[in-house]
């Protein structure tokens, strides 16, 4: 099995205050990975972190062995849902074609191949009927389900999700894992930023569970266990959120 | 220069006339800045002042003449008139604040100037008395516009110190004053309209186009000195009032350059203000730029000494008695691209951490005294825990923990020094073992 | 001064008469029509990514270099003075940028300082530009867009105005730039972390973006002045933000708005002898006021008018549900309105509606009537027809039914069925109605009440 992503000894500092120690992880391909933990703990910036939106403080990530701007175009993301703008005056298949943006790189406009593949990719999603209505206008559920169509199109190997299942209903759940698993079945990776434990064991085959550093990461079936959970969301680690706040006030108080 | 001895002596009346208007008017202005830059809404003031050039071009057309009641009033109708525009456009459409405001300001003031073009070019229209307006001419102010300005500055301090515990609340937690039942849409209107008194009063003196930095520069200066609303009111009104008078002795005394226009009061003000701005900016003494910088250099300094005090306790650590000495090249084989390690040393010795040996067969080495030792214990015991909590809670691998210790042990307060201890129960002596090798001249380094 | 205006009148001619347009004031009127469209286009980004004052901060903050520019090269000559706007622009940048990271001064207070300070600087500075060179006070808030055809240059063997040249090539340099990075500023625009992720810099966009406003500002400051380039850049895009949904459509609406804004700003100025650019950003104004209340889908009245059909359907079926009821429980479909039988659909209104009852409840009615759904028999005497009958009964089987399943799924206590149920019974589809009734259809609600058949 080869290796999707590998993140040796990362620390990440958010606002000045460090989020995630030392972490060390590497994540096999083709499978579909909970990234779980509590709030707070560092999920989001994880995912931001390996794919270089957030700086890293010390340590390196790589994605498919070779560090990110080799990969670029083999990646997919799907950002939460809060860092999007809803009255943009985009169309739905808009949304989607911005999939294709990545590979075609800049100034060259999509062509109808692209349009093509934009389509496809709604299809596969069920939101072909919706292709020309305002971004806004859909329901939280066909929002998220807009953005699942997006990373289709990019045809990436590697798609970094986070929290695609937040504000969505029960069904378009169901439909949004239907998916997932279609993208597993086509060899691709998927890390997804996850909540609910209780379908995380149905869901994922691999899982990374995080608070402020590495609990564990291995198959669901190894690493899922109440030891490990019980670790990742009991206390003892105030100890760490004192020290990350030490750090803020002091090197707040020298503007670094 | 007789001009400026006059103007020091305030001999002149008309001087006094107009550095008391201009005084009261950056008092109040200050305050309610204050107020007005908590709330975040420190362009609402802008474009307040923007909007009222219509009500002072419709008076002008309506009554000809200078008519201070009317042209007061107009100009309050249409600030206010704007200030609603820009609430209405966020609260029922789908256009941002930003835009909003950016189009209440601009179109108002483009009505304003229609208004007044068309006022000036009327028979018998006074030209002169409304790009007063526009720029401010605190000169030709007389004593009834300090009267008006006076009155204003009042009801606004007797407002503000009535309703201080109020206000407070509204800019520091608005959910929170409406849970507790204050009428927060109320007071926030009551701040508006006050800033909208204020503005409109200082129209004359500074002008449309500068007002705003009357409302905004002194507060965001006296921001620096204090974090405690009232000295923070205080202060801004005091900076306030020093910038519209330094503005006003300055535009009044400064020689007046050949072909020039003469210096511009309102201009005069806000670069006064702006001056007041930059010397807190950077001289206050915890949130200013300077003291902040002094502090870095400081614990950079702190933090290379205490590099080199751990040093030299991990070279000697395995010695005994006798074997404590350690020479320069020892530290730097065991802390790798320390710069100025022989500064550094000096220092320490002249802190009296670290001796010199200066004769016999150990001179040039140095030694740590009792003050240094004690020094470095902490310091080693400080990392040593920090490595050992995180190893053991915090499941990280031991050769990774060394580089986080390294800037925590600088930085660690002493109870949470005395929390480690109690987490890892206090089986461990002064100071444990490293959990790893103390590998010399090598560091751990993140990039492959 | 004076000079100048009989000058003008004269060079203008009759424009105020009729439709006569001289050359001149075509010459004027493209200046604005050029200067207009080049911010327009720029200004669409600024209002979708909410950067608007920072338009009014940079058309501000460019006055010191404009003036030191000219007080050093003693010319208005484009180069120049766009060097010295541009550092200007930069410097008050950088300014608000820094003083926010470094000194933790709140972000639209460090932008308030900056551009305030440089703008009174630049006050300051032109001050001492002798007086009857055209970089005065008045220029700064008016622009001299009515100068614009007094100086010439020769292009491929034609006289233009100088300042149509310059505009031109600003508005064809927008224009490229916009169509160039089309779709990276939209996806930057629209979700910036999803552009990070496949490689699009935010920084290096924004950078364009700015420089793009700045120069267009540093330009068309000439023609309209400061405070009025806001309106340029800022009115039109959020109108057309109003009227559309669509991306590439924004722009057109936008530009389209942008022109006509001026050419009738400057037809309104001449007919009023009034200052043109002041008068343009009137209209830009009056434009987004007009869209903002009749824009077809987000405008003011067009919600008001959606809010105020949706309570008078409500209210219909409230009144229809009612007659129902009455008829359940009388076996006959008349109820008094008289005063001495409180009429129970008044009572039942939905709480909290702002139209006064008295006005919604005779639309309604009057409504109810024309379509024959009611019959009002003698004053206040309402009968339901067969017709109406129909209406009500689904209103009250989404009741009923609506009143089982909070019994039965969410459980809420028999007290506490009726009202949300009363509230729901108007928002019930066909769809949600057929779901219903496989399970409450052939059974009493709660209440012991039949459900009517569909």
């Amino acid at each position: 099995m080869s290796i999707s992503v590998e993140v040796h000894d990362m620390t990440v500092a958010y606002h000045r205050r460090p989020v995630l120690w030392n972490v060390d992880v590497t994540l096999p391909s083709g499978v579909l990975i909970g990234v779980i933990g509590p709030n707070g703990a560092g999920k989001s910036t994880f995912l931001k972190a390996v794919l270089g939106l957030v700086p890293i403080a010390s340590g390196w990530a790589k994605v498919l062995g070779q560090p990110l701007s080799k990969v670029r175009t083999r990646i997919g993301y799907i950002p939460q849902r809060e860092s999007v703008d809803w009255e943009f005056p985009v169309s739905v298949k808009d949304v989607v074609l911005m999939g294709r943006y990545g590979r075609l790189g800049w100034v060259r406009r999509p062509g109808p191949e692209d349009n093509k593949a934009a389509m496809l990719a709604l299809s596969t999603v069920g939101m072909e009927t919706y292709s020309q209505r305002q971004i806004g206008q859909l329901s939280g559920g066909q929002q998220q389900r807009v953005f699942l169509a997006r990373a289709i199109a990019q045809d990436a190997d590697v798609y970094f999700m986070d929290e695609p299942f937040a504000g969505v209903d029960a069904a378009t759940e169901a439909q949004i894992v239907e998916v997932l698993r279609g993208m597993r079945a086509r060899g691709k990776t998927v890390l997804a930023v996850h909540h609910d434990l209780q379908t995380v064991a149905e869901y994922f085959d691999y899982v990374v569970l995080l608070n402020m550093r590495l609990v564990a990461a291995g198959p669901t079936s190894d690493v899922f266990t109440k030891e490990n959970l019980h670790k990742t969301y009991g206390g003892r680690l105030t100890l760490l959120v004192d020290a990350a706040e030490a750090v803020r006030t002091a090197t707040a108080k020298q503007i670094l | 220069m007789n001009e400026f001895i006059r103007l020091v002596l305030l001999q002149d009346p008309n001087t006094r006339v107009v550095l008391a208007g201009a005084g009261l008017l950056g008092v109040c202005a200050g305050v309610l800045g204050v107020f007005v830059v908590l709330r975040r809404r420190a362009l609402v003031g802008d474009a307040i002042a923007h909007a009222a050039l219509p009500g002072i071009g419709a008076s002008f057309l309506i009554f000809g003449e200078r008519n201070v009641v009317a042209l007061l009033a107009g100009a309050f109708v249409f600030g206010l008139l704007g200030v609603l525009c820009i609430a209405a456009i966020q609260m029922w459409t789908r256009v941002k604040e930003d835009a909003a405001l950016g189009i209440v300001l601009s179109s108002f003031f483009g009505l304003g100037l229609v208004l007044s073009r068309i006022a000036q070019s009327t028979p018998g229209g006074n030209k002169a008395g409304l790009d007063g307006y526009i720029f401010g001419k605190a000169a030709s102010m007389v004593q009834s516009d300090v009267l008006v300005i006076a009155l204003v500055a009042v009801t606004t301090l007797v407002v503000v110190a009535f309703f201080f515990k109020e206000l407070r609340l509204v800019c520091f937690d608005r959910s929170f004053a409406a849970s507790i039942g204050r009428p927060v849409g109320m007071i926030d209107f009551v701040l508006l309209a006050l800033v909208c008194v204020c503005v409109i009063a200082g129209l004359p003196a500074v002008g449309v186009v500068l007002t705003a930095a009357l409302l905004i520069i002194p507060a965001a200066g006296a921001r620096f000195w204090t974090d405690r609303l009232g000295y923070l009111v205080f202060i801004a009104g005091l900076f306030g009032a020093g910038a519209a008078c330094i503005g006003v002795a300055m535009s009044a005394a400064l020689p007046i350059p050949a072909g020039s226009r003469g210096w511009p009061t309102g201009a005069m003000i806000v670069l006064a203000a702006a001056a007041i701005f930059m010397v807190s900016m950077l001289l206050a003494p915890q949130r200013g730029v300077l003291a902040a910088v002094a502090r870095r250099v400081a614990f950079k300094r702190k933090m290379s000494l205490e590099h080199v005090l751990r040093a030299a306790y991990e070279v000697t650590e395995d010695r005994k008695p006798g074997g404590f000495s350690w020479s320069i090249n020892e530290i730097v084989r065991h802390i790798d691209g320390q710069a100025g390690l022989q500064r550094i040393i000096n220092r320490a010795v002249r802190a009296g951490l670290v001796k010199k040996y200066i004769h016999g067969t150990r001179a040039g080495q140095y030694t740590l005294t009792d003050d240094g030792a004690i020094e470095a214990t902490r310091l080693v015991r400080a990392h040593r825990l920090w490595e050992h909590f995180l190893i053991r809670h915090a499941d990280i691998a031991p050769d990774h923990v060394h580089r986080g210790a390294d800037e925590l042990e600088h930085i660690l307060p002493t109870e949470m020094i005395r929390a480690i201890e109690l987490e890892l129960g206090s089986t461990l002596p002064p100071a444990p073992p490293s959990p790893h090798q103390v590998v010399q001249g090598v560091r751990l380094e993140g990039n492959p | 001064m004076t000079q100048d205006a009989a000058m003008l009148s004269m060079l203008r001619g009759n424009c105020t008469i009729g439709f006569a347009i001289s050359e001149y004031d075509l010459w004027v009127m493209l200046a604005g029509v050029l200067a207009a469209a080049a911010c327009s286009i720029v200004g669409c980004f600024l209002v979708l990514r909410r950067m608007s004052l920072l338009g009014d901060a940079i058309s501000h903050a460019i006055l010191p270099g404009l003036a030191a520019a000219f007080l050093i090269s003693h010319t208005r000559e484009i180069v120049p003075m766009l060097i010295g706007a541009a550092s200007a622009g930069v410097l008050a940048a950088l300014l608000s940028g820094a003083m926010a990271r470094y000194a933790r001064v709140e972000e639209s207070a460090s932008l308030g300082v900056s551009f305030t300070t440089l703008f009174a600087l630049g006050v300051v500075l032109i001050a001492f530009i002798p007086a009857g060179i055209d970089l005065d006070p008045s220029c700064v808030l008016y622009g001299s867009i009515e100068h614009v055809p007094l100086d010439t240059v020769v292009l491929f063997g034609v006289e233009i105005p100088r300042y149509i040249r310059t505009i031109a090539i600003v508005l064809i340099v927008n224009v490229v730039i916009v169509a160039l990075l089309w779709k990276e500023l939209k996806v930057v625009s629209f979700d910036a972390a999803f552009a990070a992720s496949i490689g699009f810099g935010t920084a290096f966009v924004h950078t364009i973006l700015v420089s793009a406003v700045a120069w267009t500002s540093v330009v068309c400051f000439e023609a309209v002045g400061s405070i009025l380039v806001v309106a340029m850049l800022v009115a039109p895009g959020a109108t057309a933000h109003l009227l559309t949904d669509r991306y590439p459509r924004m722009f057109v609406y936008s530009i389209i708005l942008a022109t006509s804004s001026a050419v009738i700003g400057y037809q309104l100025a001449s007919a009023l002898d009034t200052t043109a650019a002041g008068m343009m950003s009137v209209v830009a104004g009056v434009q987004f006021a007009i869209a903002a209340l009749v824009a077809p889908k987000h405008g003011v009245f067009v919600k008001w008018m959606s809010r105020f059909l949706l309570s008078i359907r409500i209210r219909r079926e409230d009144i229809l549900a009612s007659l129902y009821r009455e008829l359940e429980s009388q076996g006959a479909g008349t109820i008094s309105l008289s005063a001495s039988n409180p009429n129970d659909y008044v009572a039942a209104c939905s709480t909290g509606n702002r139209y006064s009852r008295g006005l919604l409840t005779r639309i309604s009615r009057r409504a109810l009537r024309r379509e024959g759904l009611i019959e009002e028999q003698l004053a206040g005497q309402l009968r339901l027809t067969a017709a109406g009958a129909e209406v009500a009964r689904q209103v009250i089987r989404s009741h009923r039914m609506w009143e089982s399943f909070l019994k039965e799924e969410v459980g809420l206590g028999p007290d506490h069925l009726h009202d949300p149920s009363h509230v729901m019974e108007h928002y019930i589809t066909p769809q949600m109605r057929a779901r219903l009734q496989s399970a409450y259809a052939d059974r009493p609600d709660p209440h012991g009440k039949p459900v009517p058949p569909a």
